[in-house]
């Protein structure tokens, strides 16, 4: 809402003459909607919490996981958090090309972490440790899968803003897309800190 | 090459021949009709030359009022599918008495009450409340349309998408046969090996997508789009009942996503979430899906009551009463009903204190709802009450839904839930809330708002008549339900070994009849007033002597809503407004940036409609089809940045002036 | 409770209960102690309700009436929309009655819990001191009902018999799907649930025969899962029993496997012995041949799970589907062959421990606590 002047005379001013200009909604309809995914995860963290010590006779974190790899996968992730940060530095000060290039090195951070994430997946199904073997694995398989999932898309995303950044430049429209782009790339960093120490780290040594 | 069985699985997946159930002759008479229906209907839009102005003003609009209209539409077209559910229900249940079959065999009449309370809560009931809120909302705060446009369009398609899934498993396949919720195991890849759950599940995700996305767009407009002067505490009380139900879609509908996901893994994939073995536990589900469930009641009521609470001020002639308690009492409401959702399944097994706890906080809800009530019954006092259509409805609602209230405050106790739970005075009971709280409320915003979205009144003869069938209808179709429920008679039941409980079957069936020439009045009005239009006509903008600014702009609204945005003083802008000797402004005006009509989402829809038939009947490769396709278009629609333009202040002018002859008219 | 509450609300509900005689309420007739104060339970509630509701009602259709458009010596005030006291009369007054209520729902939620033994045999008399209670063991099975009885070593399908004001302890399992379990004369329903068990303590405390059902949809067969209990004097008990044992015959585990098989209106059946573990087997999943028991899964996965080398686990914990024949599931009621051999009997025989005693407390959600303080816990608990 604007701040208009609003006159408190008997016969006040019922409408604008000029133009309402009403604020940008998309920051806030992003934020709800970041919100709303916010609670699939909560469910799906809600889920691991109540079976994620029904083995089912089969194995457990501590059998499984290997903390190496998942360190290097969350450092992968949260490089890829701060060379999106440049990108945003650079966009403030509309140098296509550096953004263009910060957003490139996110995409390729964000590749090496699904790509360490399929792997980790691979070998656990080969060991006979897929989602169908305890409610625990299914409970991991999904939670991990979802966050894995929202990176390819946040990727593929990314590509398709780095196509039109180099169409038609840094203009207001796609400074907004890469602010959401942004904001969601941040979001699902933070979501994978909660599954690092919730499913990783208190599995392997809690 | 088509007798090879592999390539016929490969394409058609697990859809054969039989799985048309042509042998069963209700499904094929209604198909029948259907068809013909549907053929007559595509013959006469193609004979009229309605294609074009169908997809251009229509289809591809991202106009907030005509989304909303298509919203009520499809809602009222699902509602004759699930009141014929209905109708056979009680006709299933009057007759299968003494080893009589009744009309159904278990299978079909298990699908026949799952499909009755899916359609009228996620089909019926929900895109109504949509619809108003899509109508009303933006032209009650002042803006010209909703915060995102495109968005809203493609939500609505959604919803549309997710009601086809659920029609189509009507002739294709089976309905899932687990009850409304389907619980697991039952719902599970076991127990329910069909295609049935599958329909369920991608029907709600379908549809859930677009709820969802419709919610997060009605927020941002209601925050960041009102008109100046317009506080919160300004708001119309529709418009705030709008936002809490719509914080509550957002904040719940993403759990029903998430819980159905899980399921449906289980049941394609093969996890253990919900199976009761290898660890998984069945009453996760449960709570999940109550997690959701329980705020969904109020997603629907709470309009309602913003419907109620428009409705009951404007027929008394007076300012509602306790604005503020009623705001408070909304928000309330919202927040606690977070904290219910156990009242559902005492019976499982929780401790007494966790028991207690949630039957206390369910019971702590009625204390702001019984303020509400307060607050429309002290409205009417020292009012001058017009009994027009929407104040019968309200009237009757006021004193139907203290009963359901009063049921419900019953059913809350757990050692008497104990008793009562899942028996027919459960059914009673939400159908007495349902019925008399969100359905009388929206047929009353249908009288109350119709003139608005068409520029005529409906016929109030017939309204009146389909009202008072509508209220009779229901105490006779639900009052024995309470008394079966008393006599031990539980739910969803197909075949009845005791006999004296037929007379009060008989009796429910009657009122269901009752209740079906309700509606058949209801369609009545509709057509007699269109015929009747003329002579219905509204030129004022304002046919109640109305009190919100929906009323200040003209009936049908022009595209942009107002002309200038207007400027909010006090609570009731736009009686406020008459009252204080405003002027409608008849020149200066400006040319209007609008958004532009796009079929991006009417497309992206329909893949997803074709993605779902793909996934239930397991047709691989046009899963990866049509879901590649989704994205190319998705991705494609944002490549599109000339998505506005404006309407040019000559055809505002045109437009306003007609306006303003119109007005003179009428002096 | 509240005894002039309760003789108010008796004569509240005359004209009502007057109109209805006609039927039989069974809710708000019962013949269990428990029924009953359950039954009062809702009857101070209505009537606590109905203090509100009446004038509402009064008042709602007076306003309509008197303040219609055409009446104009009502007094007509557009302007007036707030009233401090008033609002803080309609805050308060349901707040009042809620209060009340609250404490009413707190205290009998506790007293009425399912799981709480019996401290009286009914409003008059206290269970006296050598009264032994009645132990039952309830199967839900696909469409029928199992009835063990452990201390006199019998079993009956689709019939349940009990002495009259002797307490009762039901012990309830499901073999497939979620069912509750309901006799409305005797006491409130609780759920039946596979793999995990449930409790309800009741009384009976008049002669008679009575129904008992599902009170949770469970499939095709739902309607028709329904039975008889019969209320018996201490003789008449006696005399069933030994009925049950000189008809019945032996229920062991084949016989269990084939009565488990899905089927719609069984007759009902008298075991005259059940073998000693059945109950328990079939409440940990583990009445199959060859399958592990969920209390030993319990057990494993509390000790950290059985490692990486642990794949043949899996198919002796796969349950669901295993004993379930899916085609008489998915197409309706179909009779089934009795002399049909158990299909999962060819899966490799292994070790069966089902004696492993083990308590746990791992994660639990709130609302889902379903072991209560000293009690044996149920096999999952959550």
């Amino acid at each position: 809402m604007s701040n208009t002047k609003i006159d408190t005379s008997e016969k006040p001013q019922f409408f604008l003459e000029e133009d309402h200009h009403v604020e940008s909604s998309t920051n806030l309809g992003f934020w709800l909607y970041l919100m709303s995914d916010c609670l699939i995860f909560a469910v799906l963290f809600a889920t691991y919490a109540v079976v994620g010590r029904n083995y089912a006779a089969g194995p457990s974190p501590a059998d499984l996981f290997e903390l190496p790899l998942v360190a290097v996968n969350t450092a992968m992730l949260l490089l890829s958090s701060i060379t999106y940060g440049f990108a945003m530095l650079q966009m403030e000060r509309n140098a296509k090309a550096e953004t263009l290039f910060w957003l490139a090195i996110t995409g390729v951070f964000g590749a090496v972490f699904i790509g360490l994430e399929i792997y980790e997946f691979v070998n656990l199904i080969h060991e006979g440790a897929g989602p169908q073997r305890s409610a625990f694995l299914s409970a991991f398989f999904t939670l991990v899968g979802t966050h894995g999932l929202h990176v390819t898309f946040g990727i593929i995303w990314l590509i398709t803003l780095m196509v039109q950044v180099s169409m038609h430049g840094l203009i207001a429209e796609n400074k907004r897309r890469l602010m959401c782009l942004s904001m969601f790339w941040h979001f699902l960093d933070v979501v994978w800190i909660g599954v690092f120490s919730f499913v990783y780290l208190i599995g392997v040594v809690g | 090459m088509f007798s090879n069985p592999d390539l016929l699985k490969f394409i058609f997946g697990r859809l054969t021949l039989e799985s048309i159930p042509y042998h069963e002759p209700i499904l094929v008479a209604t198909f029948c009709g259907v068809a013909v229906g549907g053929i007559a209907m595509l013959a006469l839009i193609t004979y009229m030359k309605w294609w074009g102005p169908l997809w251009k003003d229509w289809i591809t609009s991202v106009d907030h009022k005509k989304i909303g209209i298509m919203y009520i539409i499809l809602a009222i077209v699902m509602l004759l599918r699930g009141f014929a559910d209905a109708l056979m229900m009680r006709a299933q249940q009057a007759m299968a008495f003494n080893g009589n079959e009744g009309i159904f065999p278990p299978h079909h009449y298990d699908q026949v009450f799952t499909a009755h309370g899916v359609i009228m809560i996620f089909f019926v009931a929900m895109p109504f409340v949509t619809g108003f809120m899509n109508f009303v909302v933006p032209l009650q705060i002042g803006a010209r349309d909703v915060s995102f446009p495109f968005l809203n369009n493609f939500s609505f398609w959604m919803t549309t998408a997710g009601a086809i899934v659920v029609m189509i498993s009507l002739f294709v396949g089976e309905f899932a046969r687990t009850g409304w919720l389907a619980y697991p195991p039952l719902s599970g890849a076991e127990y329910s090996p069909g295609v049935g759950v599958d329909y369920y599940i991608w029907g709600l995700q379908v549809a859930g997508v677009g709820t969802t996305l419709s919610g997060i767009n009605l927020i941002a407009t209601i925050v960041k789009m009102r008109a100046p002067g317009m506080s919160f505490m300004k708001m119309p009380v529709f418009t705030w009942t709008s936002l809490c139900t719509n914080i509550l879609i957002v904040a719940t509908f993403p759990i029903l996503t998430a819980t159905l996901v899980l399921l449906s893994l289980d049941r394609y994939v093969g996890t253990n979430f919900f199976t009761n073995d290898l660890g998984g536990n069945p009453m996760m589900y449960i709570n999940l899906i109550w997690i959701w469930g329980h705020p969904e009641v109020y997603i629907l009521v709470l309009p309602a009551f913003g419907i109620f609470s428009e409705v009951v001020a404007t027929f008394s002639g007076k300012r509602l009463f306790g604005y503020a308690s009623m705001v408070y009492a909304t928000c309330v409401i919202m927040i606690l009903s977070y904290l219910v959702w156990l009242h559902h399944f005492f019976t499982m097994g929780s401790g007494a204190s966790v028991n207690a706890f949630f039957g206390i906080t369910t019971m702590i809800i009625s204390i702001p709802t019984g303020a509400k009530i307060f607050n429309w019954l002290f409205t009417m006092y020292r009012g001058r009450i017009r009994y027009e259509v929407p104040m019968l409805w309200t009237v009757g609602f006021m004193v139907t839904f203290v009963i359901g209230g009063m049921t419900g405050v019953m059913l809350a106790v757990p050692p008497a839930d104990f008793v009562l739970h899942n028996s027919l005075f459960l059914i009673a009971h939400f159908h007495n809330v349902i019925i008399g709280g969100v359905l009388f409320g929206l047929l009353a915003g249908v009288n109350y708002w119709f003139p608005k979205a068409f520029g005529f009144k409906l016929d109030p003869f017939w309204g009146k008549l389909s009202f008072w069938f509508w209220l009779v209808g229901f105490y006779f179709a639900f009052m024995p339900l309470y008394v079966l429920g008393l006599m031990g008679v539980t739910r969803r039941m197909s075949q009845f070994e005791d006999p004296s409980l037929q007379i009060w079957f008989i009796i429910a069936a009657f009122g269901a009849a009752l209740i079906a020439a309700g509606i058949g009045c209801f369609l009545i009005q509709l057509v007699v007033s269109y015929i009747k239009r003329e002579e219905l006509k509204d030129e004022t903008g304002d046919p109640w002597n109305g009190r919100t600014l929906e009323w200040s702009t003209s009936s049908p609204p022009p595209d942009y809503n107002f002309a200038f945005t207007p400027v909010v003083h006090d609570h009731d802008s736009w009686y406020d407004m008459k009252n204080r000797g405003y002027e409608r402004p008849v020149k200066g005006y400006r040319p209007i940036h609008m958004p532009k009509n796009t079929g991006a989402g009417a497309i992206l829809s329909a893949l997803n409609l074709v993605l779902a038939f793909a996934l239930i009947w397991y047709m691989w490769w046009l899963v990866v089809v049509s879901f590649v396709a989704i994205l190319v278009v998705a991705i494609g629609h944002t490549f599109n940045y000339k998505r506005d333009f404006y309407i040019t202040a000559e055809e505002v002018t045109a437009e306003e002036n007609k306006r303003t002859e119109l007005l003179a008219k009428q002096v | 409770m509240f005894p002039t509450l309760k003789r108010l609300c008796q004569l509240s509900m005359l004209p009502l209960l007057a109109a209805l005689s006609g039927c039989d309420l069974v809710v708000m007739s019962p013949s269990g102690d428990i029924a009953v104060q359950q039954r009062d339970l809702i009857v101070v509630s209505v009537v606590l309700m109905l203090l509100i509701i009446v004038p509402v009602l009064f008042l709602t259709l007076y306003f309509a009436w008197h303040y219609r458009k055409s009446n104009t010596t009502a007094k007509y005030d557009p302007e007036w929309h707030h009233s401090t006291r008033l609002e803080v009369v309609i805050w308060a007054a349901p707040l009042a009655i809620i209060i009340a209520l609250g404490a009413i729902t707190w205290i009998s939620t506790h007293k009425l819990d399912p799981y709480r033994p019996l401290d009286r045999l009914d409003a008059e008399r206290n269970i006296p001191a050598d009264a032994k209670p009645l132990t039952v063991e309830v199967v839900a099975l696909d469409w029928k009902w199992l009835f063990f009885y452990p201390e006199l070593g019998i079993a009956t399908v689709n019939e349940l018999a009990a002495p009259i004001d002797v307490p009762i302890n039901f012990k309830l399992t499901s073999s497939s799907v979620m069912n509750s379990f309901y006799v409305p004369a005797l006491a409130g329903q609780i759920y039946a649930m596979p793999g995990m068990e449930t409790k309800l303590h009741a009384v009976i405390n008049k002669e008679g025969v009575y129904d008992g059902f599902s009170a949770n949809y469970s499939g095709p067969g739902f309607s028709h899962m329904r039975f008889k209990f019969h209320g018996l004097s201490n003789d008449g008990f006696n005399a069933w029993v030994a009925q049950v044992k000189q008809q019945g015959t032996a229920l062991n585990r084949d016989t269990y496997l084939r009565l488990e098989k899905p089927s719609e209106k069984e007759p009902i059946r008298y075991y005259a012995s059940a073998d000693q573990d059945l109950y328990r087997a079939i409440l940990n999943m583990c009445a199959t041949p060859g399958k592990m028991c969920v209390d030993e899964m319990m057990h494993i996965d509390m000790m950290g799970g059985a490692g990486k080398e642990s794949q043949e686990n899996r198919e002796k914990l796969k349950f669901d589907g295993a004993p379930i024949d899916i085609n008489l599931r998915g197409h309706g009621p179909e009779e089934h062959s009795s002399s049909e051999p158990a299909p999962a009997a060819s899966a490799p025989v292994a070790q069966n421990t089902s004696s492993m005693d083990m308590t746990h407390g791992n994660h639990s959600m709130s609302g889902m606590d379903m072991s209560k303080g000293g009690d044996a816990p149920a096999p999952k608990t959550n």
